[in-house]
């Protein structure tokens, strides 16, 4: 297993953003070919032969949560692209925006067209301003060119899309939030059930995908789902983007295929830790996930294997830390993230996170105190499993972790009085 | 259902009594055109929220409780929900700032390749701190968090532009360019 171009093929073609270009290159076969020639049905089959996973971060299974839209429901139904792309760490699915935006329109219209949408959104983060201009024009030039709109290819089927841009909020990612945000009011996630599918966006059946997966759409269509499945592992098929970041000599995002060590990423592809120093630690998914210690640098790169070695998949933002790297600062820059971004709807992730960034600050400052780490984790354990949405989680998951394996990095602090200059909170 | 549509197409918006008359004085006529089409787009109109406080931003720089009621008086949505959506977000800045917002991320990607040095740089070379504005108004620094510019570290938006790979000598260079447009 190794690196493996699927998404990636096109992009460094310099016309491949354009509809001229994608379709020179097999682009818009695959809507064409659903549209005309198979039931929505057969689309979510082929979707759910393939095996593909969800690619924003919990891998549910695409095909699976599609057919959860109700089949007789009155109501519209909505598509959304999220392209809220926040996870820290994570810079890959804006390659695809600015590259090959018409791969993610073709995924959605087939999306679209499988659960019976004729409105779809793009949610894309409003920091995004290159982007935003991309895929805006990628959006009017499909219509152009008949790929959306009214009577799509003569079949009568009528498919509009929007661009929508955010307001910088990382919990606009979560699906609820950001169907709440789309909706005009704060963005706030909301309790599920009821999960989007039945009542999202309007009240309506909404189905939430990230842009790598609808990305992976029209290939499926185009090669089907059992050539698809062959792709990865069994349980985690196809490929996946990797957005190697932090200390490495070659950081950039890569495309493997899933079950590809996480030391092929690293070390092939990114050339190695920088300077010719050892490794200490990676965050394999993002900022929500558990560190690995350098010995688990062999866990292959699929769902599975990462929740057995105690962390997860989630976005694909591999973060590799060196042995210089104090794991306490570390930990106290992922923890003032989710403080800063949590939504404050739910006492324990409002008010956690708000005190486990003051603990953690306290102890860089070297004025922590003998059990200090066991009233962190106290409190994790208190945030843990208890909120609305998974952002509380995502905040202490990672902390639970580092207490575990880096202990000795706090200690340092609270012992030997280490200090650390702290830089003042962001503001906002 | 939540959501409900916040004005029956057709019929005027009735105003309280006594209530004074807003016009439109901040907004400029390209702005209110911007907002006029965002209002038709969705299925309810309350979802222009986001892109009439982005279209303001875009135009002012700065949110204010006197853009809400102009943003209100146009879309006929309650000035509460604007203030209310609008006060969550933190992209669109609640006072004035400089001609340049230079938000440097300080993320964890970031701050692994030099992030926090390149704050103190940045803070050095503009003599301000972060969250200050420069004295001709010209630069305020800040700190963002992760903008998906991670394999890039360390990074920053200056206003709706990404620079990334950042090196003090890149960072001179920038400010010079910016310096000379005045
Ligand atoms: C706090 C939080 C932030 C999230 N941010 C993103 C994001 O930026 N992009 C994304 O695609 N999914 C994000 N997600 C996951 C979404 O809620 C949702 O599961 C996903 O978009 C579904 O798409 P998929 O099934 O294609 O993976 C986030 C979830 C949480 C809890
Ligand atoms: S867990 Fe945090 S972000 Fe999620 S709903 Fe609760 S307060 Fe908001
Ligand atoms: S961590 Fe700085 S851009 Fe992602």
């Amino acid at each position: 297993m190794a690196e493996y171009k699927l998404l990636f093929r096109n992009i460094d073609e310099p016309d491949q953003h354009t509809v001229k270009g994608y379709e020179s290159r097999r682009g818009y076969i695959a809507w064409r070919k659903a549209l005309t020639s198979m039931k929505p049905d057969e689309v979510i089959a082929e979707v759910k032969t393939s095996g593909l996973r969800g690619r924003g971060g919990a891998g549910f299974p695409t095909g699976v949560k599609w057919s959860f839209v109700p089949k007789d429901s009155p109501k519209p139904r909505y598509l959304i692209c999220n392209a809220d792309e926040s996870e820290p760490g994570t810079c890959k699915d804006r390659v695809l925006l600015e590259r090959d935006p018409h791969a993610m329109i073709e995924g959605m219209a087939i999306g679209s067209f499988a659960i019976g949408s004729h409105l779809a959104f793009v949610y894309i983060r409003g920091e995004f301003d290159y982007s935003i201009a991309i895929v805006e024009k990628a959006v009017e030039d499909a219509y152009k060119a008949g790929h959306l709109g009214k009577n799509i290819y003569g079949t009568g089927y009528d498919l509009e899309m929007i661009v929508y841009t955010g307001g910088g909020a990382y919990i606009c990612g979560e699906e609820t939030a950001l169907i709440n945000s789309l909706a005009g009011e704060r963005g706030m996630s909301s309790m599920r059930p009821p999960f989007p599918a039945i009542e999202g966006l309007y009240g309506c059946p909404t189905i939430v995908n990230n842009v790598e997966t609808l990305a992976c759409v029209p290939h499926i269509i185009n090669r089907g789902g059992e050539w698809h499945k062959k792709i990865g592992t069994e349980k985690s098929p196809g490929t996946k983007l990797f957005s190697l970041t932090g200390h490495v000599n070659r950081p950039g995002n890569y495309e493997v295929e899933l079950g590809t060590p996480l030391s092929y990423l690293i070390n092939e592809l990114g050339g190695g830790i920088k300077d010719g120093n050892k490794l200490k630690a990676v965050i394999p998914g993002g900022a929500s996930c558990p560190f690995l210690s350098a010995d688990q640098v062999d866990t292959p790169l699929d769902f599975e294997a990462m929740a057995e070695a105690g962390s997860m998949l989630g976005s694909g933002a591999v973060i590799v830390m060196d042995e210089r790297t104090d794991i306490a600062w570390v930990t106290y820059k992922l923890i003032k993230f989710f403080k800063h971004e949590s939504c404050g709807k739910c006492t324990p992730c409002r008010e956690g996170t708000k005190w486990l960034t003051m603990m953690i600050e306290r102890i860089l400052r070297g004025d922590g105190k003998e059990g200090d780490l066991d009233k962190i984790a106290d409190v994790c354990d208190n945030i843990l499993g208890r909120t609305i949405c998974p952002l509380g989680d995502a905040a202490v998951m990672p902390i639970i972790s580092v207490l575990q394996k880096f202990r000795g990095d706090f200690e340092k602090h609270i012992k030997g009085k280490k200090k650390i200059e702290m830089e003042q909170f962001s503001f906002a | 259902m939540k959501t409900q549509l916040t004005h029956i197409p057709g019929k005027p918006r009735i105003k309280a009594p006594g209530a004074p008359e807003v016009r439109v004085k901040i907004l400029n006529a390209e702005s209110v055109a911007e907002i006029q089409k965002q209002m038709v787009r969705f299925p309810i109109r309350r979802s222009a929220i986001l892109p009439a406080i982005t279209v303001a931003n875009r135009q002012l720089g700065y949110l204010s409780a006197e853009v809400y009621e102009e943003i209100s008086e146009i879309t006929e949505i309650p000035v509460s929900q604007i203030a209310e959506a609008a006060s969550f977000y933190t992209l669109f800045p609640k006072k004035p700032r400089g001609k340049y917002l230079i938000m440097v991320c300080d993320n964890i990607s970031c701050a692994l390749c030099g992030a926090d040095a390149m704050i103190k740089y940045l803070e050095m070379k503009l003599g301000i701190k972060r969250g200050e504005t420069t004295e001709d108004n010209l630069f305020t620094l800040g700190t963002a968090e992760c903008l998906a510019g991670c394999s890039a570290a360390p990074m920053m938006q200056v206003n709706d532009r990404y620079y990334e790979n950042l090196t003090p000598a890149k960072v001179d260079k920038l400010l010079e360019e910016l310096k000379s447009k005045e």
